[in-house]
């Protein structure tokens, strides 16, 4: 049975994005019978190049995603340059899991009423600064250039590649390896680019193609803060799917097939960068300068990085002003008084969509947590090991949910349920859920669990245990700090899930983000501000008890606190 | 022809039926046997909170007066649903659709009609149908020029408002398209309207098009019968002026009616407009507009239609669909709809010739300095024929998206 | 530790290849209560070999050779019913576990009256009362003691030793090797030790093979 696991793994992944493209493909060509597409054609695509402002969304979605993933790695790679065991790092550092475990939407929902016209940072300073006694009528939230949708993704990128590179910097000793170039008279930060950024960029590869694969195709943050004039290509397509005109079927499938291709385009558009930098990077290492910058650059990604933070959590703090004010006029900072009539208005609606959520979200995550613990188990008894940092592993393949565009592959996936006669039910919804689940399950959880010390199993089993014992006695309890923490990412991962769901249960199943998201367009911020914090909580709740449960059980081991 | 399958036998002889049911009488005793348990999903635009709360009042009532449990499937864009029972029936699921109910009117009704999507006839089957008296009130069975036919059953009534700031605009509101031009060159940024293809905003570009074409006949008929081009020639010239006067100088739209009740609360518009005439009121009733809020409607009248909600040819809950469209005409239900504190929508029953008792709950009780004068909807413009709709917004998005 | 006659541990002609060149070749017999110590530079394959005894060779290395102990042949068993108790270097007291705990992981699960088996363990080695604790709370030498007697409770018939002193202090390493041989030569055990040090073979009053060099 566990030897099968692997297998299950790959062909889950791999098997329906498979289908999904190829029916993305096939009516991208004309080609779908039960639309009356019975002959391959251009036709689709004529249609889709005459859509007025097509190059807009194209050269939109294609920016967005490289100025987003390159703003957010710079600002990862130079916070680490200068990391310490500062208060302030360590808060950061605290600050990752909450902040990646934050839903993208109510993130964006944050930062719109943070920057928008009548947002919180006018409302603070106005009149007295600005002068303006009404919003200024200006173009921030959805502007046609798409910035504020890039400093939305921002915000959300930085935490995921700050943790994928925290969780592989101990393999490199990068501590060691600064020493021993500051021996050598190089300064601290131009060390730390010099030794150690060189050989950790290739182990968070992945994860950074999955941020330009991510950015160039999201649809629920540029719902609400990209641009509307139009939309970025993702969101094009989604309309386009929707048209009560079914004829245009086959241009969205045209669609999502050319964001297939935008995504391709802004990947290889970032290898050639990354062969530039590191073209530029050899010669620089090579002069030998001791120290560039030092002070401007480590300020720059400290300071960098608290914004950020702060960003994320003062949109949070506007959200819940919004979620519980009474009238509340520009350009007063707090609202005129507080009350708790649109909470106790969205609380019947709400329970529906909570529950909803949470069976989805722990049902994928327990589904692929057993299939993970499953496949490292077999790796472990095995003595296998997926190579890693290699483009074309096994590794490649868990990455492929997060590379593809959703947009791409779902909607072909849908077709793909409708001819199999399967009706939208929570199952689909949780097997749609899965394939997104499980590469973040397996991804936070593979590292501890390769790294745990082989010896505490071959002593329980020199101990008379079985294998199948051991593993329940000795390596489930003793990893349970990990596991449950990979269980409170595949939560949030699911929680934040909008497309999937929304596709997948055909609008019929609602979780807290395809509400939150469809209220998006009623502007009402009370309201959104309710949702919002409630999506963003339920991540939150995952963590706490992921944290919690271990403190709790291990209460009176010592051996086990801070563990891994 | 097209082949309707029906889901269940009761049903089936009720085609056969004679058209009106007393209420009370077996056949809608029947329907409602049959409804009891079911689940019906109703496919609605979830825009506004207001309707939401209201339509989880409606589920509340179904459950404890006939058993029926309603599920609100909230989308942002009825033509979703629509695309979504052509995809089943392509797909071949004739009986077993994922849709029961759908909220609707103009071009989306017009689009399902066409291509036999719809289960009907069935209005004139619910009981409280008759409440409307459709002889006398034509509108409830005419949906943008195109006779319902049954097939779809009336739920409320909207007609377009404008509403501002007395505190702000001191002088008269614009009464025209011709003063609202005017109006924006000495208020730049004050005013608005959604991004097409929002059905608010595509009503705002008829109401122009009808004020401003030499040919509004034409508007009557499809589009396909007369030129488009040059009935539409003074539109555009309009909108090019207006737009730079716009709020975000035209280079941005918000996104629906609710969003500009938004701007208009954040003191970023001082002239807006709705589809729901007692929305203005019912949002300074919630402290969302000041005090000093005011609504009419432009000289000559505005365009005014009356939304329905209409049953897929493959739902698999017919009966209980059924019961959820009659509930909705119910005195009761169409007074709580029209009840400023709920939601404010007209009714579409005739309360002149109900009962005493059901005339009672039709009574406002407020007297909201907001609120439209009710003699100021009668000067109602009819729809266009719903070909307009489609042909306006794609013209829109070619002029003016991704400039 | 009760005194029962255990087998010899014969090791037939064991050879361990790694990419097909031989690594460590071993032939013998460790009596019952004896203890055989193996020594030898870093990298000659003493780690090797005591993880082929114990059933944990990785897939890279391949062996020929039987081990058999009495009349039983353990060379093709799993790793749990080998009947081999190992030493590491570190205790390893499985930290979420009591030391009670601990001690009863070894011991045969449906053994009757754990408690007192347990309870006279602890006694054995002067942890009376320690039954409850926290083994992070121990000092290096009890959690040692603790490690030696969850070992024995687990009855092998076999014990392997990896280094088990090097971690200890210079005076508890005296006090532990006395302690770990005088109860592998009560119980009769048949061990094999791996070793740097000269003062473990001296304790041992063992035979001694060099590997590699």
């Amino acid at each position: 049975m566990l030897r099968l696991a692997p297998l299950l793994i790959v062909a889950l992944l791999v098997g329906p994005i498979l289908a999904g493209l190829v029916m993305a493909l096939l009516p991208a060509f004309g080609y779908l019978p039960a639309l009356g597409g019975e002959r391959l054609s251009l036709a689709p695509w004529r249609e889709l190049f005459a859509q007025p402002g097509l190059a807009r969304s194209v050269g939109v979605s294609f920016v967005s995603g490289l100025v987003t993933t390159t703003v957010s790695l710079v600002v990862v790679l130079l916070f680490l340059t200068g990391v310490s065991g500062s208060r302030l790092d360590r808060w950061i550092r605290r600050m990752v899991a909450p902040l990646l475990s934050l839903p993208h939407a109510a993130a964006a929902f944050g930062l719109a009423f943070l920057i928008a016209p009548s947002g919180l940072l006018a409302r603070l300073l106005s009149p007295e600064l600005t002068g303006w006694e009404r919003p200024p009528d200006l173009l921030i939230v959805q502007d046609p250039w798409g910035f504020a949708l890039m400093l939305g993704l921002v915000i959300k990128e930085i935490p995921f590649l700050l943790l994928m590179s925290l969780a592989a910097l101990p393999q490199l000793d990068p501590g060691r390896r600064v020493i021993l170039a500051r021996s050598l008279g190089y300064r601290p930060t131009t060390a730390w680019l010099k030794v150690v950024a060189p050989t950790l960029y290739p182990l968070i590869r992945l994860p950074v193609y999955a941020v330009i694969a991510y950015a160039t195709s999201v649809v629920d943050v540029a719902m609400i803060l990209g641009p509307t004039l139009p939309p970025t290509l993702a969101v094009s397509v989604l309309t386009w799917f929707h048209d009560p005109d079914l004829s245009r079927r086959f241009m969205a499938s045209a669609g999502a097939v050319l964001q297939l291709g935008v995504t391709a385009a802004a990947l290889v558009a970032w290898w050639c960068l990354e062969r530039l930098v590191s073209w530029l990077g050899r010669h620089w290492i090579d002069r030998g300068a001791r120290s560039c910058a030092e002070l401007p650059l480590r300020q720059a990604g400290k300071s960098l990085i608290l914004i950020a933070t702060l960003t994320a959590c003062a949109g949070l703090a506007g959200l819940a002003l919004s979620s519980s004010a009474g009238f509340w006029r520009f350009p007063d900072l707090l609202p005129q008084g507080f009350t708790t009539v649109h909470w106790l208005r969205a609380l019947p609606s709400l329970s529906g969509p909570v529950t909803a959520t949470w069976i989805i979200a722990v049902s994928a995550t327990l589904v692929a947590l057993a299939l993970t613990l499953a496949a490292l188990e077999n790796e472990q008894r095995s003595g296998r090991r997926p190579a890693q940092g290699k483009l074309l592993s096994a590794l490649t393949l868990l990455y492929l949910p997060l590379i593809v565009p959703q947009i791409a592959f779902l909607f072909g996936l849908v077709v793909v349920m409708e001819s199999l006669g399967t009706r939208p039910r929570l199952g689909l919804v949780i097997f749609g859920h899965l394939l997104f689940v499980l590469p973040y399950v397996f991804l936070s959880l593979s590292e501890a669990y390769r790294r745990f010390d082989p010896r505490w199993m071959q002593l329980a089993l020199t101990l008379g245990s079985s294998r199948q014992s051991a593993f329940w006695r000795v390596r489930l309890p003793m990893m349970l700090a990990p596991v449950l923490t990979a269980a409170a990412v595949g939560l949030a991962v699911s929680i934040g899930l909008y497309l999937p769901t929304l596709l997948l249960g055909a609008g019929r199943i609602a979780t807290v983000t395809t509400e939150a998201v469809s209220l998006a367009a009623g502007g009402n911020r009370r309201v959104i501000g309710v949702w919002a914090l409630v999506q963003a909580s339920l991540p939150l709740i995952g963590f706490i008890i992921a944290v919690g449960i271990p403190r709790l059980l291990w209460a009176n081991r010592r051996g086990l606190q801070g563990a891994p | 022809m097209p082949i309707r399958l029906l889901a269940a036998l009761p049903l089936a002889t009720m085609l056969t039926s004679p058209l009106l049911a007393a209420p009370g009488s077996a056949d809608w005793e029947a329907v409602l046997e049959e409804a009891r348990g079911q689940t019906v999903y109703w496919h609605a635009w979830a825009g506004d909170t207001r309707i939401n709360d209201y339509i989880d009042w409606v589920k509340r009532r179904l459950r404890e007066k006939h058993e029926v449990e309603l599920v609100h499937v909230k989308i942002d864009d009825t033509g979703s649903a629509v695309s979504r029972v052509l995809g089943e029936r392509s797909a071949g699921n004739h009986d077993d659709g994922s849709i029961d109910l759908i909220w609707l009117n103009g071009e989306n009704f017009a689009a399902m009609k066409e291509n036999d999507l719809l289960f009907g006839p069935f209005a004139e089957r619910l009981p409280n149908f008759a409440l409307t008296y459709p002889e006398l009130n034509p509108e409830v069975i005419t949906d943008f020029t195109l006779p319902t036919e049954g097939y779809e059953s009336p739920w409320g009534k909207a007609q377009i408002t404008f509403y501002y700031d007395a505190a702000e605009l001191v002088d008269e509101p614009p009464l025209s398209m011709a003063e609202i031009l005017a109006w924006t060159e000495a208020h730049p940024g004050r005013f608005t309207y959604p991004r097409i293809p929002d059905f608010l905003g595509s009503t705002f570009l008829k109401q122009a098009l009808i004020a401003l074409t030499e040919d509004t006949d034409a508007l009557y008929s499809p589009v396909a019968q007369s030129d488009f081009e040059a009935v539409t020639a003074p539109l555009w010239e309009y909108l090019d002026v207006l737009h730079p006067r716009l709020w975000r100088s035209g280079r941005q739209f918000p996104a629906s009616g609710p969003e500009i009740r938004r701007l208009m609360a954040d003191g970023e518009l001082t002239l807006a407009f709705t589809f729901n005439p007692a929305e203005p009121a019912a949002a300074v009733a919630e402290f969302l507009l000041p005090e000093s809020t005011r609504s009419y409607v432009l000289d000559g009248g505005t365009l005014g239609n009356v939304h329905f909600v209409a049953i897929p040819f493959n739902s698999p809950h017919k009966a209980g669909a059924m019961t959820v469209a009659n509930f909705l005409l119910t005195p009761e239900a169409q007074a709580r709809k029209q009840d400023l504190s709920v939601w404010g929508d007209p009714t579409v029953l005739d309360v002149a010739r109900l009962d005493e008792e059901d005339r009672a709950r039709f009574e406002q009780t407020t007297d909201n300095p907001a609120l439209l004068a009710p003699e100021a909807l009668v000067d109602t413009l009819p729809e266009p024929h719903p070909s307009w709709m489609t042909a306006l917004q794609e013209a829109w998005q070619v002029r003016y998206v991704g400039r | 530790m009760n005194g029962q006659v255990h087998p010899s541990l014969e090791l037939r002609d064991i050879v361990i290849r790694l990419d097909g060149k031989p690594l460590v070749a071993l032939d013998g017999t460790v009596a019952p209560g004896e203890t055989l110590t193996v020594m030898g530079p870093s990298g000659s394959g003493k780690s090797t070999l005591l993880a082929y005894l114990a059933g944990f060779l990785p897939p890279a290395f391949d062996a020929c050779g039987r081990i058999v102990l009495g009349d039983r042949d353990i060379t093709d068993l799993p790793a749990e019913r080998r009947g081999i108790g190992l030493l590491f270097q570190d205790p390893l007291l499985f930290p979420h576990l009591s030391v009670a705990g601990n001690l009863r992981f070894g011991l045969p699960r449906h053994m009757p009256d754990k408690t007192t088996h347990v309870r006279r363990a602890l006694a054995d080695v002067g942890l009376s009362g320690y039954g409850e604790r926290d083994p992070a709370t121990l000092s290096g030498g009890q959690k040692a003691r603790v490690a030696l007697m969850r070992l024995l409770l687990s009855a092998p018939s076999a014990v392997l030793l990896d280094e088990p002193f090097s971690m200890l202090d210079t005076e508890l390493r005296d006090e532990m090797r006395h302690l770990v041989f005088s109860h592998l030569r009560a119980a009769g055990l048949p061990s094999l030790l791996v070793t740097h040090d000269q003062k473990d073979t001296a304790a041992t009053r063992g035979r001694v093979i060099e590997l590699g060099g």
